[in-house]
Parts: C-alpha cells; sequence; structure tokens
C-alpha cells in the first residue's frame, strides 16, 4: 500500500522527539489495580468532583469525534487508549523516538477533593509507567499531582522524582489562583530540587473560573483561542510574582498554548516594567529577561499566517532554541511533523526543533 | 495516463465512500445521489487521508441565530482539521482559491464495453453482467 511505504519512508528521514501525546484509559477499571479498595469504592459511588456541570462530557461541544482526529479510533476504546495503534499510527509512522505522555484524563488537577486527588494523580502515574512506558520505551510520563494542595504534590514529586520514566511536572495553568501566587511555591521548589522542568499544558476548568477575562465564552472557537490568551495570563503571573528570582533553576515549558504572541507579551511587559517596577521590586530585570531563560514552548497548533516566511520571523524572535516540536496526538488538531512547517527550515533549524532542543530541555540521552 | 477499472458501481452506495489504490496511489471514490467521483486520498492542507473523513453538507447562515444546512451529502470533512472539500470539484470551502484535492475523473462502464479493452483491470474479474467505476490516472 503506498501510504505504508510513504510513512516508512518518512520516518527514516526525520527523527523527532513529540512534546505533546495524550494517552487516555479505556474504562476507569485501567486505574483500579493502582488505587486502594476504599478510593475504587469512593469513584465508583461518587465519580468525580468536577467544578464544570454535565461531568463526563466536554463543556464545549466539538464539531467532529468529540474533538478526536476521525481516523485515531481504535476497534475498542476512545483514541489515545490502544498503544498498538499509537505505535502504528503515529510513533513509527512519523519516526518518533522519544514522546512525551501528557496524561489530561482525570488526574488530580481537576478534582476538588483533594484526598481524592491525590489518590487519582499517584494512580495515573503507575497507569502511566506499567502501561505505557514500561510497554513502549519511546515514550515519558509527566507526573501528575493535585496542585491545589501543595503539601499532597510536593509528596507526588518526591515519591516519583528518582525514576527516570518520569521526565517533567504537570500542572493545569488554569488553577484556582495565578500560578504565580505563593499557595503553588512549594511545587516549584520541589520542581527545582528534582531538576525536573514544570509542564503547562492547556487544559481543564479546575479553576472555576471563566477561560476568558470577561466570561464564559459561547463556543468551543472562543474556548480553543481562549486557551493562548490563559497562557499569556499565566506566564505574567510567574514572572511578575518573582517565581523566576526565587526559583532560578526553573525550567517551564507551554504546551499548546501558541507562541506567536510571546514577542508581542514580551515587549509589552518590558515598557511598563520600565515605567512600573517600583510595584515589583523584586524583579531584578526585565521581564523578557525572565522568560528567554526559564520559558519553553511547544509547536502545536502551529500558526499559518498567510504568509508562511512570517511564522519564521516570529520563531527566530521567540528563538530558535526555545521552541520544541510537539503533534497532540490523538487530538483533531494534530500538526503532522511532514507537514507542520510551510517554509523551508535550515538543516540546523530542523534537527533543533524536532529534536534536539527537546533533548537537551529533558536531558534525554 | 491510463484507464482503469477500479471497483463495481454497486461497491459504492449513494453517500459512503470507497478507497481503492491504483497505480499506487490511494483514490477514494464517492457517490453522490447516483453521480461518481474521485478525489485523491490526501488532504492539500496537512497530508491526512481525507476520504477517511466524514461526509458532510455546509451549514450556512444569513445572519446571527439563522442557521440552515445546504449541499447535504456533497462534501468530504478532513478527519484531521475539519477542513471541507466540494466532492464534486475537489475545491476546498475555506481556502477555495488556492486549496483543491486531487481530482480524477470517473466513468461508469457497463461490463460488456470492459471485455473489449485497452482497459487495465487491477483487481477485478469482469462479468458482463454489472456496470464498473473507471478512472484515468
Amino acid at each position: 500500500m503506498n501510504v505504508a511505504v510513504r510513512h516508512a519512508t518518512a520516518a527514516q528521514r526525520l527523527k523527532v522527539v513529540d512534546c505533546d501525546i495524550h494517552p487516555v484509559y479505556r474504562t476507569t477499571a485501567e486505574l483500579h489495580p493502582f488505587m486502594a479498595a476504599h478510593w475504587r469504592e469512593h469513584m465508583a459511588t461518587f465519580g468525580p468532583h468536577f467544578r464544570h456541570g454535565l461531568t463526563g462530557q466536554l463543556p464545549f461541544p466539538r464539531m467532529m469525534a468529540a474533538g478526536m482526529r476521525v481516523d485515531s479510533f481504535p476497534q475498542d476504546g476512545p483514541p489515545g487508549s490502544d498503544l498498538d495503534l499509537m505505535r502504528k499510527q503515529h510513533l513509527d509512522a512519523n519516526g518518533v523516538e522519544c514522546g512525551m505522555l501528557i496524561a489530561l484524563s482525570r488526574g488530580g488537577m481537576e478534582e476538588r477533593n483533594l484526598e481524592f486527588g491525590a489518590a487519582l494523580s499517584s494512580a495515573i502515574n503507575d497507569w502511566q509507567l506499567e502501561c505505557w512506558v514500561r510497554k513502549e520505551p519511546r515514550l515519558r510520563a509527566a507526573i501528575v499531582v493535585p496542585q491545589e494542595n501543595a503539601e499532597f504534590a510536593v509528596a507526588e514529586i518526591e515519591r516519583r522524582a528518582g525514576d527516570p520514566a518520569f521526565v517533567q511536572i504537570m500542572i493545569s495553568p488554569r488553577s484556582s489562583d495565578p500560578l504565580g501566587h505563593r499557595r503553588y511555591w512549594p511545587i516549584y521548589a520541589a520542581a527545582e530540587r528534582c531538576g525536573k522542568p514544570l509542564a503547562l499544558h492547556v487544559a481543564g476548568y479546575s479553576g472555576g473560573h471563566p477561560s476568558t477575562g470577561s466570561g464564559w465564552p459561547t463556543y468551543y472557537i472562543q474556548e480553543h483561542y481562549a486557551m493562548s490568551t490563559g497562557m499569556q495570563n499565566t506566564l505574567s503571573s510567574l514572572v511578575f510574582e518573582g517565581v523566576l528570582e526565587r526559583f532560578p533553576k526553573l525550567k517551564i515549558v507551554m504546551i499548546e498554548g501558541g507562541f506567536a504572541w510571546l514577542p508581542a507579551l514580551c515587549w509589552r511587559m518590558d515598557k511598563h516594567w520600565e515605567r512600573m517596577r517600583a510595584e515589583t521590586p523584586h524583579l531584578k530585570r526585565r521581564p523578557s529577561e525572565y522568560v528567554r531563560e526559564h520559558f519553553w514552548f511547544t509547536t502545536q497548533p502551529i500558526e499559518e499566517p498567510e504568509n508562511p516566511e512570517h511564522l519564521a520571523d516570529i520563531m527566530s524572535w521567540v528563538g530558535w532554541d526555545r521552541l520544541m516540536f510537539s503533534t497532540d496526538y490523538p487530538h483533531w488538531d494534530f500538526d503532522d511533523p511532514k507537514q507542520a512547517f510551510k517554509f523551508r527550515l535550515t538543516e540546523q533549524q530542523k534537527a533543533m526543533i524536532f529534536r534536539d532542543n527537546a533533548r537537551a530541555f529533558y536531558g534525554l540521552p | 495516463m491510463s484507464r482503469r477499472v477500479v471497483a463495481r458501481a454497486s461497491e459504492v452506495a449513494p453517500g459512503t465512500c470507497k478507497i481503492v489504490t491504483a497505480r499506487g496511489r490511494e483514490i477514494g471514490l464517492f457517490n453522490i445521489g447516483g453521480e461518481y467521483f474521485a478525489l485523491s486520498n490526501r488532504c492539500p492542507h496537512k497530508g491526512a487521508e481525507l476520504c477517511r473523513g466524514m461526509i458532510v453538507g455546509l451549514v450556512g447562515s444569513d445572519g446571527p441565530g439563522e442557521y440552515h444546512l445546504s449541499r447535504e451529502g456533497e462534501f468530504i470533512r478532513c478527519p484531521w482539521h475539519g477542513w471541507e472539500y466540494d466532492i464534486r470539484t475537489g475545491q476546498s470551502w475555506c481556502d477555495p482559491t488556492s486549496v483543491r484535492a486531487r481530482q480524477f475523473q470517473v466513468t461508469v462502464e457497463p461490463g460488456s464495453n470492459l471485455l473489449k479493452g485497452p482497459y487495465v483491470v487491477e483487481t477485478y474479474l469482469v462479468s458482463v453482467e454489472e456496470d464498473y467505476l473507471v478512472i484515468n490516472i
């Protein structure tokens, strides 16, 4: 079949570190082996305690296939639940030599019952290990934590910190308070201690706050866009609250929130800081310098300007060393590594974006 | 360019798509109310297998709060990013001037014609009683 041949050739050419892959369990029963009996009972009796209504539904209905690639459904279970299909359709076909798991489904991130959230986070972490990373050495896990309780979150980080299968710590940028607030600082201290970066993937409704500053959007198309503005709020909170001054070794990757907004945000923050710095005297440098030193960004869903070369300009303003390729498999807005860039990258740029930046960021062997 | 027999007409029911391979190329065969069309199984936007998407109509509006569905079953929506293409022409709905899915000409031929040649029959034993889809490729 011609498609298989085409994929094999591409796989030989381009080696990719994919910084955003979403694993999903077929049913919650997959978590049972990793939960104490009373939490299994609790899950069966009460279910999750989320802030949004219609738990189990998407808060914003999507145009097709519940927001998944239509061609990513396995014979049994939801997209992202079948390792063999993921291998065949994505890891093998797209030359993925290392893939970062971003387990969004019912970790502790969104759970209001904090003890239950801690149990779920731990279960999700065990499940990532046993059902994914141990079976497929190309995959790496992120430590899911019950972020709204720093004590529980730190305990989970410390439990996992020595395992090289976990390469980063995942928290939702849609938090109860802006992530710069001190209640989250113990998490950053723990991240710094164990030398693992923070992964902020757009997701969730845990904070219960509307996703835009002017209230809940009506349509998914607005909600999707709100992810990039939300990331700007999160980034400026982390910068202005002094997190990076207090934790100088912290590394942060923003996943799926876009990056084209970054240069304009930095110009604006720097200009304001010059005039208003007395309000935040704990900042010793221009805001953009903290950003340049501490933040990385994944590429998907990549911006598609009318003139593709404009994207190259933006990437050079952000910094070629700060962008890492991601696909978002198996979600609908997946970026194919062979098709994502509509302008010609140099061989060096290609190597950096598709592989080398991520290898350095995660310290991959 | 040659003419290839790629399917029995009866294998592509109205409102459905069948993906076939001809000269090493995957092609989606469509049937809209008895008329047959063929598009390359590759989305010109980002390379997805286009013909594995949903067959849909167009949602239009004359103003906020008004909706109407038209041309039902005449568009294929890409399984990845949801770009819609006119099955009859391959033309992209959201970028009609510069993006077009590759189209192939399809004809329906009775088996009795095909037996005379000069067609290339890849996988079918042609029988006189049936109709076949033939594409130029």
